[in-house]
Formats: structure tokens, sequence, C-alpha cells
């Protein structure tokens, strides 16, 4: 028998937008933890800051380093979002259908999804501005200089918006992840599944009740501070220097 | 003995007759007195001897067992017979499941839905028959697997995992729980002989397995509780690897 040629890019597609949500997903994780630093202390924050710049390990900072993460989050962000806009309702007559079916249904995983695509549409702009911004000045990143971001830059209502989003986005899309692939299903799947689901809200609730702590201290930082003139944070124990 | 008053009923039904030019789809209220132990099958025809005889439903087994009365109870897909009234709010609105066609009332045609679903996915035991040999005993199964596919087996194509299902709303190419089902049913079977490849021709695309959204509006509203979520993710898994294998 003659042998068929499949076409593969179906499989391919699913598995990469399964594939770069994960990746993002957990790079949020980290992401949001780091910066919370600033809960601990301003010089914890700056001590991070110099990490992700390479200072620990060159003896000297190179934003640089934060500019190429950028980048390189940036395109797996633009290959899940293509990867994902495939999905989303592509005319009225399918938003009106899937919106009509969720409210009659009164079903949660159903919402759930709606909550994504809501999300993550409102990342494609909300997330571009953020990645080009971090891509662009990676220096500016540091207890003063972030405060400043925050509030003298007007970037607080939009971090605001981003955190709600990206965090609900994040650990529904693990949740997803673990139905649609079936990972730990174990013998039992609605227990799985109500495991899975307790951890994604709770996940959600410390993430957000975390990143707005640390959103409120930038803000605070940021309003009790004259930071107009450039002034940057000066460590008393880490003598980094200015870029 | 204190007797209980029994509740009133006021069941609202979107009633419609599609082979009436005259008609329009509409909402119609009957009051029906509650007994115990009431289905809304025993409901829909208490209405239908006592209130409006012209009331269009579809029951056979009365018992959950052939999947004939299948529709929307208060916005989610059910069987009629199996859901009993006491544990429903005494205003219950039924309308028939969406995407089949619509006979009258509450009457649909899933069989003709369902023929045309096993016919693409050829819901049948492939063999290469020049090699079949009928007079050999057939191949032993281990009875876990044996297990796995009854149990798959047991769907009786009521259709409520697509009236369910929001992806197949919005994109009525889809082929839905119940095909997915059947399809790793014979996946599973190793009397059927169809490869890997072949498989992957019929579901490994985006109305197949690929084109779920993993909504689990199968999983939650099927009545025959078959392991949908768990088998969809089976069959993902088997599709990906065909590909990443070839």
């Amino acid at each position: 028998m003659r042998k068929k040629k499949i076409d593969k890019m179906p499989a391919r597609l699913d598995f990469l937008q399964s594939t770069t949500g994960l990746i993002l997903a957990v790079f949020i994780m980290g992401h949001l933890l780091f910066e919370a630093s600033i809960l601990v202390s301003d010089e914890m924050m700056y001590r991070v800051t110099l990490m992700f710049e390479g200072y620990y390990f060159f003896g000297e900072r190179y934003p640089g380093i934060v500019s190429f993460l950028a980048a390189a989050i940036g395109t797996i962000f633009v290959l899940h979002a293509g990867l994902a806009v495939r999905k989303f309702p592509a005319s009225y007559r399918e938003y009106k259908t899937i919106t009509e079916h969720t409210k009659r249904m009164k079903h949660e995983d159903s919402s759930l999804w709606m909550i994504q695509v809501i999300t993550g549409f409102m990342m494609f702009f909300i997330g571009s501005v953020h990645l080009y911004i971090m891509f662009s000045q990676p220096e500016n990143i540091g207890p003063f200089a972030s405060s400043y971001r925050v509030v003298d830059e007007l970037m607080g209502p939009l971090y605001f918006m981003l955190l709600i989003s990206v965090v609900s986005h994040a650990f529904i899309g693990l949740y997803r992840l673990a139905m649609k692939w079936g990972f730990m299903e174990g013998e039992d799947t609605k227990k799985s599944r109500t495991m899975f689901k307790f951890l994604m809200k709770s996940m959600i609730a410390l993430y957000i009740i975390v990143g707005l702590s640390s959103l409120a201290r930038y803000t605070y930082i940021g309003m009790h501070h004259d930071l107009s003139d450039g002034k940057r944070y000066e460590s008393k124990t880490v003598q980094a220097g200015e870029h | 003995m204190s007797e209980e008053k029994n509740r009133v009923l006021t069941i609202s039904i979107l009633r419609f007759d599609p082979h009436d030019p005259d008609d329009f789809p509409h909402m119609e209220s009957f009051e029906i007195e509650e007994a115990p132990g009431m289905t809304l099958f025993v409901a829909l025809n208490e209405i239908r001897e006592h209130h409006d005889n012209s009331l269009k439903f579809d029951f056979v087994c009365r018992a959950g067992i052939c999947g004939s009365c299948s529709m929307l109870v208060n916005g989610r897909p059910t069987l009629a017979c199996r859901t009993l009234t006491k544990k429903l709010d005494p205003h219950i609105t039924l309308a028939p499941l969406p995407l089949f066609e619509l006979i009258g009332d509450l009457s649909i045609y899933t069989g003709k839905w369902m023929r045309g679903l096993n016919e693409r996915l050829e819901t049948w035991i492939h063999d290469k028959e020049s090699e079949l040999n009928v007079d050999a005993l057939e191949e032993r199964m281990e009875p876990a697997l044996a297990d796995e596919i009854y149990e798959l087996d047991r769907c009786v194509e009521c259709g409520c995992c697509v009236a369910g299902c929001g992806t197949i709303q919005m994109r009525p190419n889809f082929t839905g729980a119940v095909g997915l089902n059947k399809v790793a049913r014979y996946h599973l079977d190793p009397r059927d002989k169809r490869s890997d490849a072949e498989y992957y021709e019929m579901i490994g695309n985006e109305d197949g397995v690929f084109g779920c959204m993993t909504l689990l509006g199968c999983e939650d509203v099927c009545p025959k509780d078959l392991p949908l979520q768990s088998k969809i993710a089976y069959l993902r898994r088997m599709m990906v690897k065909t590909a990443l294998k070839d």
C-alpha cells in the first residue's frame, strides 16, 4: 500500500500554541515574584536588577541582557498570539453564537475560555507596550527608575490592567493545558480536574495580591521621592555604578 | 399523617413548527401539579394529555438508554427522562437542542446528523478483508482493554455533547465529542487495522481533535458520564505523536 502523506501542520500548530503558552506562563510566574522583591526592600529589588543585568556573573552591568530577554519573550508572545488568534470568534455571527451559548449554559469552563479571549485580546496591546519599553529602555529598571515609570510616566494604570489580564490568562491557561493534554489526570479525572481548578483559582488570587502589593509599593516610592531629575537608587553595600 | 401540598410547576416550552409557514418560534407556558418522583418525561406527557395534544417531543425507553429525549432544560442539554422535576426550580424552561434539524417543538432529528457523522468517520472495525479468516479464533484481548472499549461504546448518540459544545456551535464542521469518542474507541481496538496515518488523516486537523478548544461542555453534560475530556486528550496526544514520529 502507498504510504499516506499526512499534513503535519495542524499538529505542529496545536503543539506550538500549547508550548509557547506554557513558556510564557512559567515566565510570568517568575517575573512577578522577582518584581515583588520591592516588597522585601529597595535594596533587594536593586540586587535582583543587578542579577538580571549580569553583574554577579561578569562584575559589570549589561542592561543589554534585559533587552535580549525582552526580545526573546516578545517573539514567543507574538508567536503565541498568532497561534491563539486562530481560535477567536472570526465574525459577529460566531461571536454572537459563543456568547449566547456561554450565557445559556452557565458553564464555568466555557466562561473561562471567554476570559482567555478577552484577556488575550487586551494583552495584544498592553503587553506589546510593556515589552517594547523593556526592550528599548532596559537600563531604566530599579527601585527608583521603575517607580518613576509607574508614577511620573503614568504606566501605573497600564500595569494594573496588564497584571489582572496576564495573571488570569496565565493560570487559566495552565489549567486548560492540563485538561487539554491529560496532564496528571490520574484514574479519576473529576478529582484531578477539581484539584487543578482549585490550584488555578488560588494562584490567581495569590499572584494578584502579590502583584498589586508590588505595584502599590512602586507607586508609593514614586510619589514620595522627587525622581524627575533621573535620580537613581544608591545602594549602601553594592557599588555597581551608573550605566 | 401530614399531607404536603404538591408544587405547581410552570413549564415554558419553545414551540415552533418549521413545516407551518405561518408559525414562528415562541414560548408557551403550562402549569401542572408536581407528583412524587416526577420526571420531565412524565411532566411532558401530562401536558400533552391535559393541556395541548399537539406538543411534539421524543421518547422511547423512558430510562436513559435510548437517548431520544435530549433537550435543553434551563439552557443545559440533558435527557428529559432522567431529570427529576424536584431537583429544579418550579419555573422550568425547555427548548430543543440546537444544531440538529428541528422536526417541531422539542423534537429533533439527531439520527440524520449522527448517521452522517458515522459514515464520515467510518465507525466500524476496519480489517483487511482479503486476509480475514472467518474460521480462525478471534484474537484475545485483555479484559481491561475490553472494558475500556465497552465504556466508550455506551454512547447513545443523544446529542447532548454537541449541544453543550461552544466550539461546534460556532464552527459546525467540528467533529464534536460524540465523533471523537467513537474515533478513540476504534483507535483503542486492536481489531481495527487502520494505521496511525489514516487516523491522522481523519481527525488530525482543525475540524478534528485540534479544533477542540477544551471548553469541556461535553464532559459536563454527557448523561452517560463518558470520559470525553480524557479521551479527547488521548487523541490529541496520539495525533501529535503521529505527526512528530513520521
